[in-house]
């Protein structure tokens, strides 16, 4: 039932390295290192300001994928990567959207599992890659039914 | 360890061990990330889910991950991160990060990353490339 949406494009959203919100991210993971946080570690660094964290991206809006209705419950997160050209520097826009790049079947020991693979990117001012990243959700037979039925 | 330029093949970074796991980090994280599914942070909403208690988000796991890595930042960076999430955090869990290096390609840094519980379980698993800069 997702499979017709492989190939599906959200809209274009932008988001910005917001200082507080890097530092609530940072507090929550337990990193609160000064290159985050610190303005003067900052910008005596090589990158002259403050980046996120690696995971950060976890927290931007990705716009919506028309027709795709994911469930806020009941989704199994399998695997996530992220691949990056340079760290994320605080205060930078990123437009960010989000792509299905595949959807499968597999059985597993919870009866047909669906395999739901959203590729997502983000660039800078000047429209250049910063960050992809893939997230492999798996969807359980009981919540494909309530999403069929 | 102060630079990743004295590590050799086969050695590690320095262990990081957690604190227990409690529900207020959870919702911290929820709150920070913005993923409020209610089965890391109500136990009734986990329990409806078939799950024991509340379980971490696999995210949180992964975030705290990378925090090996941060110390690096004037000589690299993480160029690709990549993770399998292969068991549930529960409350109270005591997780271990590790990050191994397993190969040294030029300018890359290939380590094998994860997290294990206090039963020695991989919670996550993965590796991450890091790009180190030419100087």
């Amino acid at each position: 039932m997702f499979k017709e949406h492989i190939g599906k494009q959200s809209n274009k959203v932008k988001n910005n390295v917001e200082r507080g919100a890097v530092r609530k991210f940072a507090e929550a993971i337990g990193d609160l290192h000064p290159i985050f946080i610190d303005e003067d570690t900052g910008k005596n660094s090589r990158y002259n300001r403050n980046i996120a964290p690696p995971t950060f991206p976890r927290v931007f809006d990705y716009g919506t994928i028309q027709g795709l209705n994911l469930p806020n419950k009941g989704l199994i997160h399998g695997e996530q990567t992220y691949h990056y050209e340079r760290p994320l520097l605080v205060g930078e826009e990123i437009t960010c959207y989000s792509v299905i790049k595949n959807y499968f079947e597999k059985k597993g020991t919870q009866g047909e599992m669906g395999f739901l693979v959203l590729e997502s990117f983000g660039e800078d001012e000047m429209g250049k890659l910063v960050f992809s990243s893939t997230q492999t959700v798996i969807i359980t037979e009981a919540v494909r039914k309530v999403l069929i039925g | 360890m102060s630079s990743l330029a004295e590590l050799k093949v086969g050695e590690s970074l320095k262990e990081v061990q957690l604190d227990p796991v409690d529900r207020i980090t959870l919702i911290k994280y929820a709150g920070a990330s913005g993923d409020y599914n209610p089965i890391h942070t109500i136990d009734e909403e986990a329990k409806k889910a078939g799950l024991p208690g509340i379980i971490a988000h696999g995210m949180w796991t992964m975030g705290n991950l990378a925090k090996l890595f941060t110390e690096f930042y004037e000589e690299g960076f993480i160029q690709d991160y990549t993770i399998r999430f292969k068991g549930m955090v529960f409350l109270n869990d005591v997780v271990t990060l590790k990050a191994e290096l397993a190969e040294e390609n030029e300018n890359i840094l290939k380590f094998n990353v994860r997290a294990v519980n206090q039963n020695g379980n991989e919670v996550i698993k993965g590796d991450v490339l890091y790009h180190r800069y030419a100087s």
